[in-house]
């Protein structure tokens, strides 16, 4: 044991003295060089890494420091079919995600998935993840919406930091086998002619630019639901992966399917799990009528979570919500009794009673849809390799897993708990893949001066202008345009108006003003930055369900309320054309076992 | 909830540019329910796009926004502002014990290396592949609850008075991060872990201040889990420690004399037979008997012991 901190350089910190292989110098300044260079640090990041520490050179680039990845918000549970509490398979695991996809899940990616769900949960086990214990000492678990058996393995209602908590101490044990660049902020993908060769990145705390180049890039750089006014997701999740690699002229797949989670606390959009309703919660709208049993009378509350979202928005656009302006439902809690609420449910209890100020002992909870959760992203094969187009063809030596990925295991609409199981299973994955596909793979030449000039001018557009337009209200008419024309239901008139807003918008921020001029830890610039993201990645959401003329799993289209397999079983893919401009493309879904079959619960 | 004008009194300092720390205001129109990262957020896009400070989940999970509001560490997203004003005026700091990078941004590195010292991973028994889970009762489960909910903000570290004098202490997250594997059940490295724990910096430094606790947004309690470790220490037996001779010196001439035994206590704690640690103490029982402040040489003793050391059987009894 070292009782002397060694800290390495600032902003990312090197776990042991001994290690080797970081920062490269080359002539022309400071290169960074390493076999493998990941972005982002939530549960799929730092799950490849631990599979590539020890074997490979590798590195991890992260906006935030690791612990402080959004996966740790995720509250209820991890799934797996350990049937601790009943007779659950991995058969019904695989069958309840692909209905709850509403058929559009490649169904040989989520048998993948649900194959590996259990091993999964016992590596996390042993690697010292706490879980909540049955009465046999074995994992508990609980109902979760979409899920026909108790599935959800959880810790309280704290299973995402649990688990992130449990890899991020796996990286001080992995000492100076894996360099972590806390902090620093990925800019730019590297990509030619269907070869990955590094990303450039910026360190945050002093504005330097620097070109990382590797043998192979993972992105695990999470979801892109900040563009939404209500929304559960970190001021983080601006889709920064999404949009380096459609600027590297890959596409994006599936951008129109967001999920919208049924409990957001009211206006504040947090998340109140589902778990809440796993242990038994009830949703009441303003006449204090539990009204899933007209939308859901099988599974109630828990049907999966698009068609609860759905089931609320129409309780209240036809009057029946509650509140002064009737404008969200109620999760009512209080027949759980306080014991079980402080021991299952600690999280909600307490945001409740801090944002809102609301004791969920004594009253019931305002609730309302909130962007949660980015089934679409980068396009990916079964061991996480990115796709280059329509036809399948991979891109080399780029691999993407977790929410920034589309593998896709979630379609239409994510059953809650898988989310954080596909981030571990394909995380790993990616892993194994990426140690066989390193070891063939060549370092090659990067024009480091034109990468980060490339960077460099568009950031001096936006910085050193005498422009006028203020960032703020540009992002705030977004995520309002998004939320109530792009929503939980769509219209072709509706996404035609956000469609038209969003690329107003796009103009707009061609001329936005950034007050920020110093270098160091600028954050004004990476909010503008971040902006120019959300503005480009909204389009595609828009496109993309303008499109789609048919209602599938989270994209719902009052003009066209039906699913439509003969024309839309199909997943759309977005190409950013040499103007700027956009081209869809599809590719069909992947069916084994289960042919479409109507969605009812 | 208090509406109207709130005046937020704002440390800023860029040590790029800035020779000192300045205090720079800005004036909110509070709205009910409005927690601190809003007023933050509000007063960046709409006031001032300089202003620096870190933020991410705004739900309480991530850690990112912690910082010093009216001297005292909070987590910005979380704290409603409407119970901080104070005539009509709010103070934000970064958090201490810590460098400032830029306004309410520190510099975290020493705080992430503080872990590395409690080696902050399980060390399991066996290195059996994992074909289940390894068994867990709830009750052993519920010994780890509250240190696994510890999210790393720093708040706690901030106010840490020890730390503020003394940088090498572990502190107080480190602290409860050993704690969580002290008190696994799945870790087999806990007597080596509680040896390496009762020594210097570790938990016989903590002064029980309570300030840690006092700041913890989440269950962690670090004073809690800190006495939990020092409880056990104690129990299975990590006496050879300065922290551990401490407390049974203490416990020694409060049992003999019913009273502290001030010339004693120094001497058991460095060991009688340590002749470094006792010249190293030298040089200050000399200079409080140069000043006249050393303890009476002939010990006082109460004149009920025996009623003292009642007490010490009753606790003895109740703890079993």
């Amino acid at each position: 044991m070292k009782w002397t901190a060694q800290s390495g350089e600032r902003g990312s910190y090197i776990l042991d003295l001994e290690c080797g292989g970081a920062g490269q110098y080359s002539e022309r300044g400071v290169m960074y060089s390493h076999d493998v260079v990941i972005v982002g640090s939530g549960l799929a990041g730092l799950r490849a890494a631990q599979e590539l520490a020890g074997n490979l050179d590798v590195a991890i680039i992260t906006k935030v420091y690791p612990s402080r990845s959004h996966s740790g918000a995720a509250q209820g549970g991890v799934a797996a079919a350990l049937a601790n509490m009943d007779g659950d398979s991995i058969e019904a695991h695989i069958y309840d995600t692909v209905k709850g996809s509403d058929f559009l899940g490649d169904q040989d990616a989520i048998e993948i998935m649900c194959n590996d769900a259990p091993r999964t949960i016992y590596e996390m086990e042993h690697l010292g993840c706490p879980f909540s214990r049955t009465d046999e000492n074995k994992i508990a678990q609980r109902a979760f919406g979409g899920h026909s058996f108790l599935r959800a393995c959880f810790s309280a209602d704290r299973t995402g930091h649990a688990l992130l908590h449990t890899l991020f101490e796996q990286t001080y044990k992995m000492g100076g086998k894996l360099q972590v660049y806390s902090e620093w902020y990925m800019t730019r993908l590297i990509v030619e002619d269907g070869v990955c060769k590094g990303v450039v990145a910026m360190d945050i705390a002093t504005g330097r630019m620097e070109v990382f180049s590797a043998k192979v890039v993972l992105f695990a750089s999470g979801g892109y639901g900040r563009s939404f006014e209500i929304t559960s997701n970190a001021y983080a999740n601006t889709g920064d992966g999404a949009i380096a690699t459609y600027r590297a002229g890959l596409p994006l797949q599936d951008m129109e399917f967001v999920q919208f989670h049924p409990t957001g606390l009211y206006q504040h959009g947090i998340l109140l799990s589902e778990a809440a309703r796993g242990e038994g919660g009830y949703l009441l709208n303003g006449n204090g009528e539990r009204f899933m049993d007209k939308y859901a009378p099988g599974k109630m509350e828990l049907a999966p979570r698009d068609i609860v979202s759905r089931s609320e928005q129409t309780e209240i656009n036809e009057g029946r919500g509650a509140g002064p302006d009737k404008d969200y439902v109620l999760l009512d809690l209080r027949h759980l009794g306080e014991a079980k609420i402080l021991e299952r449910l600690p999280q909600i209890y307490h945001l409740a009673k801090d944002f809102l100020g609301v004791d969920a002992v004594t009253d019931p909870v305002p609730t309302q849809p909130t962007a949660h959760y980015s089934m679409g992203g980068i396009p990916t094969d079964n061991d996480c390799q990115v796709i280059l187009d329509e036809t399948g063809a991979k891109v080399e030596g780029f691999f993407a897993a977790g929410e920034c990925s589309c593998v896709s295991v979630h379609g239409a609409n994510r059953l809650g708990t898988n989310s954080l199981l596909e981030a571990l299973v394909f995380g790993r994955r990616a892993g194994k893949k990426i140690l066989e596909a390193a070891s063939t793979a060549k370092s090659s030449s990067i024009d480091e001066k034109r990468e980060i000039a490339a960077v460099r001018a568009g950031i001096d557009k936006i910085v050193n202008t005498s422009a006028k337009e203020e960032l703020h209200p540009i992002r705030k008419e977004l995520k309002n345009v998004m939320t109530y024309k792009a929503g939980v239901y769509r219209s072709g008139s509706e996404l035609a108006e956000a469609h038209k807003k969003v690329t107003e918008l796009q103009e707009r921020f061609k001329h936005v003003r950034v007050d920020d001029k110093r270098e160091n830890f600028n954050t004004n610039m990476l909010e503008a930055i971040e902006l120019g993201h959300m503005l480009e990645y909204s389009e595609l959401i828009v496109a993309g369900a303008e499109a789609r003329e048919e209602s599938r799993g989270a994209h719902a289209r009052t003009d066209f309320p039906t699913r439509d397999d003969e024309k839309w079983l199909n997943h759309t893919m977005a190409f950013r054309k040499g103007d700027g401009g956009y081209e869809l493309k599809y590719r069909p879904v992947v069916i084994t076992r289960f042919e479409p079959e109507e969605r009812k619960y | 909830m208090s509406n109207g004008e709130v005046t937020f009194i704002i440390e800023r300092f860029d040590p790029e540019k800035d020779t000192a720390p300045y205090p720079q205001e800005y004036k909110v129109i509070l709205e009910p329910g409005q927690t601190l990262l809003n007023c933050l957020n509000n007063i960046k896009w709409t006031q001032d796009q300089t202003l620096a400070y870190r933020y991410s989940c705004g739900s309480a999970i991530c850690g990112s926004c912690a910082m010093r509001i009216n001297g005292k560490a909070v987590l910005a997203c979380k704290t409603q502002v409407s119970d901080c004003v104070k005539d009509g005026v709010i103070r934000l700091a970064p958090i201490g014990n810590t460098k400032v990078v830029r306004d309410l941004v520190v510099d975290l590195e020493p705080f992430w290396n503080a872990l590395k010292r409690v080696r902050p991973y399980l060390t399991p028994d066996s290195q059996d592949a994992p074909e289940k889970e390894r068994e867990q009762t709830a009750e052993e489960f519920s010994k780890i609850d509250p240190s696994t909910t510890c999210i790393m903000c720093g708040a706690c570290y901030s106010d840490c008075n020890v730390l503020e004098v003394d940088n090498q202490f572990l502190g107080p997250v480190a602290l409860a991060k050993a704690h969580r594997f002290i008190f696994d059940s799945r870790d087999g490295g806990g007597h080596q872990r509680l040896t390496e724990i009762s020594e210097t910096n570790g938990i016989w430094d903590c002064t029980h201040c309570g300030e840690c606790t006092t700041r913890c947004p989440t269950e962690t309690k670090p004073l809690s889990r800190i006495e939990e470790i020092k409880v056990k220490a104690m129990a299975e037996g990590h006496h050879g420690n300065a922290g551990a001779r401490h407390v049974l010196g203490f416990r020694e001439t409060v049992g003999r004399r019913g009273l502290l035994d001030e010339n004693y206590l120094p001497l058991r704690t460095v060991g009688f037979f340590n002749i470094p640690g006792l010249l190293s103490i030298m040089p200050v029982g000399l200079r409080m008997m140069w000043r006249g402040k050393n303890p009476p040489m002939i010990p006082h003793y109460v004149d009920k012991v025996g009623e003292v050391n009642n007490i010490f059987a009753r606790f003895e009894e109740f703890r079993k």
